[in-house]
C-alpha cells in the first residue's frame, strides 16, 4: 500500500514550500520532494525596462536580502557600463552586504530556527516560535532581536530604509558616508559583537547534543561552491568561483564569475518552480553542490579577522577531516559568519578612507551584456542582463543563492526522512524534524521566487486506490 | 481610558518578497511588548497551520498570482473580521502584477524552457496554478484597511495594530506612502 505525506505549508522559512514524502508498502519512504510553488517571472518580465532600474526592481524578489539583489544587479550595471567603481564606493558597498548578513543570519537562527534548538523538535507547535522562546529564554530572544536591529539599522543608516534601500548605483554609491553617520554605525558594533560571540559560545555547548542531528540532517558527500578571495579566503562581495569536492579536493578555482555558465548548468523537474542548477562538467543530478554558509567556510582557508578566525579553526574540528558534510552545521557557519561581518564592518568603517567624496563612478552603458555575482547570505547569487543600444534590457538570466541547494534539500529531506519518520506510526515531531533540515539551509523562497500555504499540515495516509487509510492534523 | 483587550491576528505572505513581513520583525523590541497584546494565531513565523475559525486582524502582503494564493486570500476574508493590505504589493499589484504585460506562457517559457540547460518543462506537478492576470487582494475579495508601502515601515504597522488594539479605526494615510 503505498502512500503520500504532504506536509503544507512548511513553516519558519522564508517562503513557501510543500514537502511530500511517498511510503512504500512497508511504512518505509521511498521518495521524498521539495515543492516550490511560487513563481514570479522576473526574467521576462523586466524585458524593455531600463538597466538602471534593475537595482530596485530586482531587489523586490526578496525583502529578507533585498541587499544581496541590489549588490549583484548594481555589479551586472557596473559591468555594463565598464567602469571599475572607486575603491572607498566599493568599501561601502560591503559594509552594507555585511549589514545584511548579519541581520538574515540572526533572523535565521533566532527567529526561525532556536525554538526548534532551544524548545525541542517535539515540543507543542502552539508555542514552538519567537514568542515562545521570549517566553522560555527571553534574554536569548532580547539577543536575537536585538542583532538583526543592529544589522537593519546600518542598512538605514547607510541607504535611508531597512528594507529596499536604493543608495547603492551603477557605478558606486549615490553619496559619500559623513562623519556622524559612521560614528553612528561603529557605535553599535560592540554591542553586536558580544552578541555573536556570546551566542556562539552558547550554540557550541549545544553542539554535542545534536549528534544524531548531526548525522542525518542533510549529511551529504556534494561539492561546495562559493566565492573566495585571490588568497582563497572567505569573501561576499567580490572575488572568484571556487568549487571543492566531498573530500576537499579543489575542483574548480579562480573561475571569474562572468564564466558561470561554463561551471553551472539549470536543469528542470516538473514538481517544483525552482530550478536545479548543477555542476556543468559531471552532469545532472551527479553535480550536485551546496552553497551558502556551510560552503563558503569549507571553501576559505581564512576568514581574515581575528576571532571569526578562531571560531573557523573550531568549525574544521567539528570533522575527523574534510570539508563539514552535515547540513545541519549550516547554523554553526552562520554564528561564525555574524562574528566575521562584524568584525569585518569595524575594520572597514575605522579605515579613514571611508570617509573619501570620491564613491562613485560615471558613465553610459558600453557594453550589450553585464554580469554581476555575489554572496548573498544564503550563496552566490548571479544575475546576467543584456540590453539594447538604447539601455533597454533585452534578456535576464538570475540565479539565486537558495537554487543552488535544490537538489541537496531534496536529497536531505529524503535522509531526515528516512532516519525519523515511520509511516506506521505518525508523529508530528517527525514532520517538524523534515522541516527542520530545510530550516538549517535557511533557504529564501521568495528569491527562488515563492509561495506560503494556508492551509493546515494534514497528512493523509492513502491506499492504493486512493482510500484515506489514516490521518494526522496539526495546527 | 479603556483598557486594551488581547486581539488574535494572522498573516501570510501571497506573491510577495517577504519583505512586508520583514518589516513587521523590524518592530524589534517593541514584539516583546506586542506579544502582550497580541496573539499571533496563524501566520509564517509560527507553527500552527490552520486559521482559527475567526480571527480578529488578518494581514495579507502580496499580490493573489495563483489559486493557491486566491485560495488564501478568501480564507483569510472569511475567518478575519477586519482585513489588512499590506504594503504596495497587496494594494496596488506592484512588482508581481508587471508580469501582467506579457503573456503568461511566455514568462514560463522564459524561465524554464529558454534559460535552461537540461529538462526544458514547465513544471506542474504538487505546485499551483498561475492565475493569466495578477490582482491585488481587493481585486478579488474585499479589504478594510489599505496600508501602502514597499514596505510600510515598522513604525507604521505599529500604529496600525496599536489602534486596533485601542478599539479605533487606524487612518495609515499619515503615516504611509506608496512605495517609500
Ligand atoms: S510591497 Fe514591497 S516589501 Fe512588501 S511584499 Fe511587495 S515588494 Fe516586498
Amino acid at each position: 500500500m503505498s502512500r503520500t505525506i504532504t506536509i503544507e505549508p512548511v513553516t519558519r522559512i522564508e517562503g513557501h514550500a510543500r514537502i511530500t514524502l511517498q511510503l512504500g508498502d512497508g511504512g518505509e519512504v521511498e521518495d521524498a520532494r521539495f515543492h516550490l510553488t511560487q513563481f514570479r517571472g522576473f526574467e521576462k518580465f523586466c524585458e524593455g525596462r531600463p538597466y538602471r532600474e534593475m537595482p530596485a526592481l530586482t531587489a523586490r524578489t526578496c525583502g529578507i536580502c533585498p541587499v544581496s539583489h541590489l549588490l549583484a544587479s548594481n555589479k551586472a550595471c557596473d559591468h555594463l557600463l565598464s567602469v571599475t567603481i572607486p575603491p572607498t564606493g566599493e568599501h561601502l558597498r560591503r559594509i552594507m552586504n555585511l549589514a545584511q548578513i548579519t541581520q538574515s543570519h540572526a533572523l535565521s537562527f533566532f527567529h526561525l530556527s532556536s525554538p526548534d534548538l532551544l524548545l525541542g523538535w517535539d515540543s507543542d507547535p502552539i508555542s514552538r516560535n519567537i514568542f515562545g522562546v521570549m517566553r522560555q529564554d527571553p534574554a536569548l530572544a532580547r539577543d536575537g532581536i536585538r542583532l538583526r536591529q543592529i544589522g537593519q539599522s546600518i542598512i538605514e543608516t547607510l541607504g535611508g530604509k531597512k528594507i529596499h534601500p536604493t543608495w547603492v548605483v551603477p557605478g558606486g554609491v549615490n553619496e559619500p558616508l559623513t562623519l556622524e553617520k559612521r560614528d553612528a554605525m561603529l557605535k553599535l558594533l560592540p554591542e553586536g559583537l558580544e552578541i555573536a560571540k556570546r551566542t556562539y559560545d552558547f550554540f557550541k555547548t549545544l553542539v554535542p547534543k545534536f549528534k544524531d542531528e548531526a548525522t542525518h540532517f542533510g549529511r551529504l558527500p556534494t561539492m561546495f561552491l562559493s566565492l573566495v578571495t585571490p588568497q582563497g579566503n572567505l569573501e561576499h562581495y567580490d572575488g572568484l568561483l571556487r568549487i571543492k569536492d566531498a573530500k576537499g579536493r579543489i575542483v574548480e578555482d579562480m573561475v571569474p564569475p562572468e564564466d558561470y555558465e561554463r561551471v553551472i548548468g539549470e536543469a528542470v523537474e516538473d514538481f517544483s518552480y525552482m530550478k536545479f542548477p548543477y555542476y556543468k562538467p559531471q552532469g545532472y543530478p551527479k553535480g550536485i553542490y551546496r552553497v551558502g554558509p556551510l560552503a563558503r567556510l569549507n571553501n576559505a582557508q581564512a576568514c581574515g579577522t581575528p576571532y571569526a578566525d578562531v571560531a573557523l579553526a573550531e568549525f574544521h574540528m567539528l570533522q575527523e577531516s574534510g570539508p563539514i558534510a552535515s547540513s545541519f552545521h549550516y547554523h554553526y557557519a552562520r554564528l561564525v559568519e555574524i562574528i566575521y561581518a562584524l568584525e569585518m564592518m569595524e575594520r572597514l568603517l575605522k579605515d579613514p578612507t571611508i570617509l573619501d567624496s570620491r564613491v562613485r563612478a560615471r558613465a553610459r552603458s558600453n557594453r550589450a551584456e553585464g554580469i554581476g555575482v555575489s554572496e548573498a547570505p544564503r550563496g552566490t547569487l548571479i544575475h546576467h542582463y543584456r540590453i539594447d543600444d538604447d539601455g533597454l534590457i533585452t534578456w535576464v538570466n538570475l540565479i539565486i543563492a537558495t537554487g543552488h541547494n535544490n537538489l541537496a534539500m531534496n536529497q536531505s529531506i529524503r535522509q531526515v526522512a528516512d532516519a525519523y519518520v515511520d509511516g506506521n506510526n505518525l508523529q508530528e515531531g517527525m514532520l517538524n524534524r523534515v522541516e527542520a533540515v530545510i530550516r538549517c539551509f535557511d533557504p529564501c523562497l521568495s528569491c527562488a521566487s515563492h509561495a506560503f500555504g494556508q492551509m493546515p499540515l494534514r497528512i493523509e495516509l492513502k491506499d492504493a486506490s486512493g482510500r484515506v487509510v489514516d490521518s494526522l492534523e496539526r495546527g | 481610558m479603556s483598557t486594551p483587550t488581547r486581539i488574535t491576528v494572522a498573516t501570510t505572505w501571497l506573491d510577495g518578497c517577504s519583505g512586508c513581513h520583514m518589516s513587521f520583525l523590524d518592530m524589534d523590541e517593541r514584539l516583546i511588548e506586542l506579544a502582550r497584546k497580541i496573539d499571533i494565531v496563524y501566520s509564517p513565523l509560527v507553527d500552527s497551520k490552520e486559521l482559527p475559525e475567526t480571527v480578529d486582524v488578518g494581514l495579507l502582503e502580496g499580490s493573489i498570482s495563483s489559486v493557491d494564493d486566491l485560495e488564501k486570500a478568501r480564507a483569510f476574508r472569511r475567518h478575519c473580521k477586519i482585513l489588512i493590505s499590506l504594503g504596495d504589493c497587496a494594494v496596488n499589484g506592484n512588482v508581481p502584477a508587471m508580469r501582467n504585460y506579457f503573456k503568461l506562457d511566455d514568462v514560463m517559457d522564459r524561465s524554464y524552457r529558454e534559460n535552461v540547460t537540461l529538462q526544458p518543462q514547465i513544471p506542474t506537478r504538487g505546485v499551483p496554478a498561475l492565475l493569466t492576470t495578477v490582482k491585488p487582494i481587493h481585486g478579488e475579495v474585499a479589504v478594510d484597511i489599505f496600508v501602502p508601502g514597499c514596505p510600510p515601515s515598522a513604525d507604521a504597522i505599529w500604529y496600525v495594530l496599536n489602534e486596533l488594539i485601542e478599539g479605533r479605526v487606524p487612518d495609515p494615510s499619515s503615516v504611509t506612502r506608496f512605495g517609500a
